[in-house]
């Protein structure tokens, strides 16, 4: 086991350096379209990284996060807002953080305090947030479809000594932080979940919660954290949207990357490191299709088609390509004094 | 401060909700370093004592006192810092999770260096903090050497045999340092020679000072390993005999309320034509591995014929392949004179036969279901239970006073005929299959460990039905893993080794010995030194 693991990273390492070796061999222009395909490519995957770790700390639990997508969105929104106020990203980080929490911890309270059922709950939490989203966004901006634009978004990284490289340029020197902390979420995750007590707890709570119970562990308590984590992901994903890669609000931006962030979980099997190859390869698909638009614009009138073909990946990718084995207790609340 | 006893429970209660009352005023007292065995049947309240004082359960009245101090147990982490140590009959293990990972589960040790739990606001810290696999492992195979118990910590539990997750299920409370271990029904899923195995390392504990409460509906472990026995029935506590004033008798009666025959009583077999002839069957399992290697046999009507076998020699796939659960890669299956290889569940059934699954909670029973429900399933789709075009509608009047014929018939007992199948228990549930198996007046009937975790009252009674069967010249074929009911009830017996039939026999043919040997896999060629060895 820990063989083939060990075998799959060194494939990995050696089939990255090989595509970089192959690409800046190749000719400038093809170089500068590669980087740029590479910088988009990170860029639509980090909000469905995000919020798709986060639903991996949920269900993980055992809660089933179907909100994602209404917690994106307030995450979306309250980054916004707090920054069109304070004027300060890193303010507007914090608000769609605990926006995020907050929401996600009312539906944990939901499914495991009161044992409801999570995907009523979880619709629940993506109406919320959908429409509070959108009635708060004419309460704050008196603008209908789209807030004003906010000029003081994340500031990204630049990085001089490679910004004049043909593929490094366009690829790596101008980087969000969102998009790096995509990256270190993505150890630090594998690192609390198969290193850490909680993380041993967490997995024990979604495999089978009388089993924690004995071990003299709170299911509830673990799992009603595990949600407000994946809150705390999700509304971070959603504000990389309005203040990271975007620099408004606008209704519903969200666009179903909450639905296409829970693809990603369970295509990358509900495992840190395998979220992130699905969500970079959800972002992928999402690149290619304005790669596509802006090189190729003869097929501009078949774009609706072009749009669709990720989702159309997704269904097939889902489908055919693996078996996901989900965690074991999922959905199901745990009752203490059931009769066995 | 020591006291004689280790354990004391007074005047417990329990009612679940839903009005099951479990524990009525049962007071207990353990005293230290003894065994003492906890019987009664299903339902009995057994296992809710022990959760009670393992603390997963809150008593509803009653004191508990635990190595002489008044203990109120919130969670089972009260218990586990008492010393109080528990293997449940369904075992607390993670499948997914290897053997450390599940024995430190909720005892985490944390790297010696970075370990914060013992300042303020330290315990919520250390939960993100590296947890010290290694030495952890180190410890467990510590444990696993003093006492016999190896295993390896690094190995997942769904890769282990069901007698080595016990195993790992001990070394997790040793590691909890218990010196109270309460063991539910520990043997039931256990092979003769694994039980042996847990009697020895049981009996070293004793001698280690531990003291033990061992849960169990065997009349044949109390009396092995007991120094006391307290006997349970409908919740209340029937009395507590030390075992040298008692007898297997005695304490079935105590149990049941009843004296209880143990060798069933039979008339001789009077066999008519072949019913069921099975030949050169051939059937894969779920990993496409061959496990049933052209086997052949026959039953004939009014015989019992016992099919005796360790589990995992191919008795679920032969089971499954003659109910029309999987498909035969070879091989023939007549039941009269139709030919039922290979053909669906429906088919087969209409060919007169009746399957007891030997998984009832899977196979058996829908939970979530009335018993009505239950009864009706598999003749649901025509009359009497269905009517109209098609026999599109259920019949429900029809189905309930059939079910109530039948709940009277082998007196089942539950709260109304439209009870969910879950809140019965395990006696009855098999009752609930049992007649409704029976009810569709089959020409054969497989029943696969039809008494499998059953108490003795519900096992007798299957007993008598399945005798009844035979004598009203249905055939009957019997798989149990239980060597015992073999020999008691069937006629014949086939023993069954890695997928072929290595003999049948009659039951004055074959001692108990040369049996089991059969079933490990010695044939007839075997040594007199092997003999003499069981």
């Amino acid at each position: 086991m820990n063989q083939r693991r060990f075998f799959f990273i060194i494939a990995l390492v050696a089939a990255i350096i090989i595509g970089v070796i192959g690409i800046i061999s190749m000719p400038v222009q093809q170089q500068q379209i590669a980087g740029w395909l590479v910088s988009i490519t990170m860029q639509m995957a980090t909000p469905l990284v995000l919020a798709g770790i986060g639903g991996m700390y949920s269900e993980r639990g055992g809660v089933v996060n179907i909100g994602l997508e209404g917690i994106m969105l307030m995450g979306a929104f309250t980054g916004a807002a707090v920054t069109y106020y304070f004027d300060n990203p890193w303010l507007g980080i914090l608000g769609s953080v605990a926006a995020g929490g907050l929401l996600a911890a009312v539906h944990g309270v939901i499914c495991v305090k009161y044992k409801g059922n999570h995907i009523v709950s979880g619709t629940g939490v993506i109406l919320f947030g959908t429409g509070f989203t959108t009635l708060m966004l004419e309460v704050v901006w008196h603008q209908k479809g789209r807030g004003e634009l906010i000029t003081n978004t994340i500031p990204d990284i630049i990085i001089p000594q490679i910004q004049s490289h043909p593929f490094f340029g366009p690829a790596f020197s101008v980087i969000s932080p969102v998009v790096v902390f995509m990256f270190v979420l993505t150890a630090i995750s594998w690192y609390i979940l198969y290193r850490t007590p909680f993380g041993l707890r967490l997995r024990a709570s979604g495999e089978d919660p009388s089993t924690l119970d004995s071990a003299g562990v709170s299911v509830e308590w673990i799992r009603v954290v595990g949600v407000i984590i994946s809150g705390c992901l999700a509304g971070l994903g959603g504000a990389y949207l309005s203040i990271g890669f975007g620099s408004a609000f606008a209704k519903e931006m969200t666009a179903g990357r909450g639905f296409i962030a829970l693809a990603a979980m369970i295509f990358g099997n509900w495992t840190p490191t395998g979220i992130l190859g699905a969500g970079l390869f959800f972002g992928f698909l999402d690149g290619l299709n304005y790669f596509i638009q802006i090189y190729f614009p003869a097929l501009l009138p078949f774009s609706n088609y072009i749009a669709m073909l990720p989702f159309l990946l997704v269904v097939v990718a889902l489908g055919l390509i693996r078996k996901s084995v989900p965690p074991k207790a999922i959905a199901k609340p745990y009752e203490k004094e059931k009769r066995a | 401060m020591t006291t004689e006893y280790a354990v004391e429970l007074e005047d417990i209660c329990k009612t679940f909700p839903g009005g099951v009352q479990a524990n009525k005023n049962i007071t207990l007292r353990v005293r230290r370093g003894e065994v003492i065995g906890l019987l009664g049947e299903n339902g009995a309240g057994k296992s809710t004592l022990m959760n009670i004082l393992y603390g997963l359960l809150k008593p509803d009245s009653g004191r508990i006192v635990i190595n002489g101090e008044e203990v109120s147990l919130n969670s089972p982490q009260d218990a586990i810092v008492r010393g109080v140590g528990m293997v449940h009959q369904h075992f607390k293990l993670i499948p997914v999770l290897t053997v450390v990972e599940n024995v430190v589960l909720g005892l985490e040790p944390i790297l010696k260096k970075m370990d914060v739990r013992s300042i303020p606001g330290g315990r919520t810290i250390g939960s993100v903090l590296p947890v010290d696999f290694k030495t952890a492992s180190k410890k467990i195979e510590e444990i696993g050497e003093e006492n016999g118990l190896p295993v390896d910590p690094s190995s997942k539990i769904h890769d282990l045999s069901v007698g080595l997750q016990q195993r790992v299920e001990i070394i997790k409370m040793l590691y909890r340092q218990a010196n109270i271990l309460i063991l539910d029904e520990p043997t039931s899923v256990l092979t003769p020679h694994e039980v042996d195995e847990l009697f020895v390392t049981l009996k070293e504990f004793v001698k280690a000072g531990k003291t033990i409460i061992l849960i169990t509906h065997k009349l044949r472990e109390s009396m092995a390993l007991c120094d006391r026995i307290c006997v349970l029935r409908d919740g209340e506590l029937v009395g507590i005999v030390e075992r040298k004033d008692t007898s297997p008798s005695k304490l079935a009666q105590m149990m049941v309320g009843r004296p209880v025959v143990f060798t069933t009583q039979k008339e001789p077999r009077s066999p008519g034509e072949v019913v069921l002839s099975v030949s050169n069957l051939s059937v894969l399992d779920n990993r496409k591995l061959e496990k049933v290697k052209g086997i052949n046999f026959e039953v004939h009507a009014g015989e019992i014929f016992g099919l005796a076998g360790v589990q995992g020699n191919g008795q679920t796939e032969l089971i499954e392949a003659l109910a029309g659960l999987r498909k035969p890669t070879n091989g023939r299956i007549l039941v009269g004179s139709v030919d039922i290889t290979g053909k669906r569940a429906r088919f087969v059934r209409e060919a007169g036969v009746s399957h007891i699954p030997e998984d009832r909670q899977r196979m058996g029973i829908i939970l979530p279901f009335s018993v009505e429900e239950n009864i009706a399933l598999g003749s649901h789709y025509r009359p009497p239970f269905a009517a109209g075009l098609f026999s599109a509608i259920l019949q429900l009047d029809v189905i309930r006073s059939a079910t109530e014929d039948l709940v009277e018939d082998y007196s089942i007992k539950l709260s109304k005929v439209n009870a969910l199948a879950s809140t019965l228990s395990g006696g009855n549930q098999q009752k609930v299959v049992v007649a409704r198996e029976l009810a569709t007046k089959p020409n054969l009937v497989i029943a696969a460990q039809p008494t499998r975790g059953l108490d003795v009252g519900a096992t007798e009674y299957i007993h008598e039905v399945l005798i009844g069967l035979r004598d009203r010249g249905v055939a009957v074929l019997l798989i149990s893993a239980e060597l015992d009911e073999i020999q008691n009830l069937a006629d014949r017996i086939g023993v069954i080794y890695d997928g072929q039939m290595v003999a049948i026999k009659a039951p004055g043919e074959a001692t108990p010995t040369e049996l089991g040997l059969l079933m490990a896999g010695h044939t007839h060629e075997s040594s007199d030194e092997e003999v003499a060895l069981s």
